[in-house]
């Protein structure tokens, strides 16, 4: 018999897609029957009391859950999220419904007998209901209580050997794409990539210090798959600087019609027969390539990496060998001042695991040395960017303008030169320059 | 409910404490067939809906199956996810970035019980668990944010929209019958945790009130200066007013500057401004973050308000189904929804979607603004 009613949410429960009110209504009776004899840090009917709340909710058309409340545990500044109900009397078990934001592996691969382990810590601290993932990426323990917050990390660091994440005005969490581990299109090793700069940067992921929040995130190629161009203050896009790889045996069999295009991902519909001019060369934004005498070439020099091609023949078609990274910097969401797209800063770095990926770093910390000087309070990097200009991002940085930086030239005249690049300087006297101008 | 201490000693907060020492090493949860062939991957292929075969080099294989999820997931759940991993991956599975999970065989011969096993285990409601589906030329799990079952901003709920939508186009997660994929994503507010401003279709939970403003209570838990300082348009000053015969500081809001971000509510716990009819949905649509063909690009608003209609926000899910339905007819293939508005033109899209063009369309914000106005006589009619 459940604590209490819930006529909103149950019709959520129809359908095909997995619905979440049933698993929180399995995971209640899981509770309430307790075959394994846990003995629970926390209320018994906590997930009872959490959907309670969320059908007051869907009745009030508002969320019931208090602002803040500064909760953590002892040293670090992110990790935990505090969060109280506004109706704790009618739902003690939520009254409070603290968050931890455990850090995800890289690639985000699990082994059954860690994940086991996760589930019976938040089992018996907490309450029991997980985000598999945030949008961050860390993985979240959605409620428990303040006293236990210690005791979880204590467990969490001793016996699972993991760490939390990062919430708060510091480096959030990395992620990552699936990368090298099982897509052919990766351009570096993304998973080695994102674990090595979390580890390094461990302080600065656990304790405050920065404006704001910063985000890394990491795609292996301009396919983008965790979005880092749109959602991180640094997004590290692999590409190459050689020639695409064509196989052109394969590239025959796909206009023969012996492969699919696009790996098969266009099959729900029948799209006639492949033509290679219609579906690849046309539709190339550079119009770099042609198909003669059963042949495709491209003219290198001209392609931008959109991986189109390579998408559409990914057995014929195969990103160069000469790989690296391209670093943009400056994307967020709307808040404060309009959503903004990451700008082009480092068109090419090798990512070299030999060296620890120094070159990277010094970008990184340049960066930071800036943000930290000049950002105000809650500014973003790309809103500083937007204050100070690119022209101030490239100094503190050390890069050398190229056209890669820019879509296009400035639209308007108004340059700001700096005196020492005038000659002889601002200073000038008036009584000279009178002498031949008169009053 | 005895107490029961881990070792951890709250008067002796140092001792044997463990810090920084970050995340486990993705190598050890590799499968081992994904150990082997790391960086050595040839080629792919999709077999069938939700079902990718990766080729290496060495000839070796791997036989990814994708399931839907919705990511609010209980232990319960997580655990059967494992007996499925132990029983047919050698006890290893992955989750990708928006929220699917993805079991791993090293044989084609597994993939069918695997298969069946995921697609026969249902709830006791009657939604599938495990849905298999998500890959090419379809729509695939929804990112999203908190919603009302965890966040103290948001202005709709998000898992229940999730639900609803995907209910809605759940065949186009199960088939690969659009012209190119399509990717929804979910905020409950400005914020944008899940960053849904460069999607396909994007449901972004929205305020239309101003905040109110506890008088009482304001200079008692807020900075003043940082909540003046919050907002975007300048439309908070201070004040002083009388509340019990008593003079204290506050705050007022300039309403009509007001564009109920929410920001100072994030800088203040005086200032909320949730409604019932007040808040609601913004659709956005066009944005992807590819740089396949065209240039990654932003999400426009293509409906300036749709009203919260929990449990099942039919409005919602009715107009994306009818976007999707216009985008699968009428685009070229490997054309993405926003290039394919582009293409067309917006008046058109405008018309072929049926969705009605308001003044609230027309950007009024800043610089942003002037560049989405039409400086040309170049249109359609
Ligand atoms: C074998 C591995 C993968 C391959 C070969 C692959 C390939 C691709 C391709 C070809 C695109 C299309 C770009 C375009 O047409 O605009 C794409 C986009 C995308 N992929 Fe993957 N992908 C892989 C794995 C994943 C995984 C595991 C995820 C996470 C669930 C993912 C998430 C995405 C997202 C979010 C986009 C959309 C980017 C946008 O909105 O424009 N991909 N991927
Ligand atoms: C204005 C100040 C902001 C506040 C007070 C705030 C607050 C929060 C809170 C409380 C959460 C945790 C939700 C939960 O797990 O219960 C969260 C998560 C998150 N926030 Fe924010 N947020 C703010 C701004 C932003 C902005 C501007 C962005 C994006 C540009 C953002 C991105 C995220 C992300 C990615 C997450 C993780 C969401 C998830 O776990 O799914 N936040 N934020
Ligand atoms: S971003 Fe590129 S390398 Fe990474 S998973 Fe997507 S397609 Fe593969
Ligand atoms: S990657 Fe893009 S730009 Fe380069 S050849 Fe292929 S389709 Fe053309
Ligand atoms: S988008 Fe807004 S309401 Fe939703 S979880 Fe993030 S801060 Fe909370
Ligand atoms: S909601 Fe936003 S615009 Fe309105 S007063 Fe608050 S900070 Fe200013």
């Amino acid at each position: 018999m459940a604590k209490h009613e819930t006529p909103l949410l149950d019709q959520l429960e129809s359908g095909p897609w997995p619905s979440f009110v049933s698993d929180m209504k399995q995971e209640a009776e899981s509770r309430a029957k307790n075959a394994n004899n846990i003995n629970y840090q926390i209320p018994v009917d906590v997930v009872e009391d959490l959907l309670g709340v969320l059908e007051l909710s869907y009745k009030d058309g508002e969320t019931h859950w208090k602002h803040g409340g500064i909760v953590g545990v002892f040293g670090y500044g992110g990790g935990v999220i505090g969060r109280y109900c506004d109706q704790p009397e009618k739902f003690p078990g939520v009254a409070h419904f603290h968050t931890l934001r455990v850090n995800q592996p890289s690639g985000k691969f699990y082994t059954t007998e860690y994940l086991k382990q996760l589930c019976d810590l938040w089992e018996m601290r907490g309450s029991g209901i997980t985000n598999m993932h945030g949008s961050t990426g860390d993985i979240i323990f959605l409620g428990t209580t303040t006293k236990q917050l210690e005791e979880i990390f204590f467990e969490l660091t001793h016996n699972l050997n993991q760490d939390l994440g990062g919430s708060g005005s510091n480096l959030r969490t990395p992620a990552d794409c699936i990368g090298a581990a099982r897509c052919e299109y990766a351009c570096y090793d993304t998973q080695d990539l994102c674990n090595h700069l979390t580890q390094e940067y461990q302080d600065e992921l656990h304790r405050p210090a920065f404006p704001y929040k910063f985000k890394f995130k990491f795609d292996g190629c301009p396919n983008c798959c965790v979005a880092s161009i749109a959602r991180a203050d640094m997004s590290f896009i692999g590409t190459w600087k050689d020639d695409i790889r064509i196989d052109q045996e394969a590239v025959k069999a796909y206009v023969a019609g012996e492969l699919k295009p696009n790996a098969g991902a266009h099959a729900g519909r029948d799209w006639g027969k492949f033509d290679i001019q219609k579906e690849v060369i046309d539709l190339c934004p550079t119009k770099c390539m042609w198909y003669e005498n059963g042949k495709l070439e491209i003219d290198n020099k001209e392609c931008t990496r959109c991986m189109h091609c390579i998408n559409v023949m990914p057995r014929a078609l195969r990103p160069g060998k000469q790989t690296g990274c391209s670093i943009l910097v400056g994307a967020k969401a709307p808040i404060l001042d309009g959503a903004q797209m990451g700008s082009l800063l480092v068109p090419f770095v090798e990512v070299n695991k030999d060296n620890d990926y120094q070159e990277i770093k010094d970008v990184i910390e340049a960066i930071w040395d800036w943000w930290m000087e000049e950002g105000k309070n809650r500014e973003r990097l790309g809103e500083l960017m937007k204050r100070q200009g690119f022209q101030k991002l490239l100094e503190v940085t050390g890069i050398d303008p190229v056209p890669q930086h820019v879509q296009e030239p400035r639209h308007n005249p108004y340059i700001f030169w700096k005196e020492e690049e005038v000659e002889g300087g601002w200073e000038r006297d008036i009584n000279e320059f009178r002498k031949h101008h008169l009053r | 409910m005895a107490f029961i201490s881990s070792g951890y000693d709250p008067e002796n907060p140092m001792k044997d404490r463990i810090t920084d020492i970050g995340p486990r090493n993705y190598e050890e949860f590799y499968p081992p067939v994904i150990k082997n062939n790391k960086g050595k991957w040839l080629y792919h292929e999709v077999l069938q809906p939700g079902v990718l075969v990766h080729v290496s080099e060495t000839g070796d294989e791997v036989y990814t199956v994708r399931v839907g999820g919705a990511r609010l997931m209980s232990i319960s759940l997580v655990r059967e996810i494992c007996e499925i991993a132990d029983k047919h991956c050698g006890g290893y599975v992955r989750w990708t970035t928006r929220n699917n999970v993805e079991f791993m065989v090293d044989s084609k011969d597994k993939v069918q019980p695997l298969i069946d096993d995921l697609q026969g285990r249902k709830f006791a409601g009657g939604s599938y668990k495990f849905p298999v589906g998500g890959t090419g030329a379809g729509i695939t799990n929804i990112i999203h944010t908190q919603g009302w079952i965890h966040c103290h901003t948001p202005a709709t709920d998000a898992s229940g929209p999730v639900k609803s939508v995907m209910d809605e186009v759940f065949e186009d997660f199960q088939n690969m019958r659009l012209p190119a994929h399509l990717r929804i994503s979910l905020a409950c507010c400005l914020n944008m945790c899940g960053a849904v401003h460069c999607s396909d279709i994007a449901i972004l939970g929205y305020h239309r009130k101003p905040p109110m403003v506890d008088h009482e209570y304001l200079d008692k838990m807020c900075e003043i200066p940082l909540a003046i300082a919050s907002c975007p348009t300048a439309a908070i000053k201070p004040k002083k007013v009388e509340v019990g015969g008593k003079t204290v500081n506050s705050v007022e809001v300039n309403q009509s500057r007001c564009m109920f971000c929410g920001n100072c509510y994030t800088m203040c716990p005086c200032l909320p401004l949730a409604d019932k009819e007040g808040d609601g949905i913004v659709l956005m649509v066009g944005g992807k973050v590819s740089n396949r063909i065209s240039a990654p690009k932003f999400s426009k608003v293509a409906v300036a308000f749709i009203p919260n209609e929990p449990p099942r926000w039919p409005k919602t899910a009715e107009t994306i189904k009818k976007i999707v339905e216009t985008y699968a007819a009428d685009a070229n293939k490997y054309e993405r929804l926003g290039e394919w508005a582009e293409r067309i033109g917006w008046e058109r899209f405008f018309e072929k979607t049926g969705l009605e063009f308001t003044h609230h369309l027309i950007d009024d914000f800043r610089d942003p603004a002037y560049y989405t106005w039409r400086q040309t006589s170049q249109f359609k009619f």
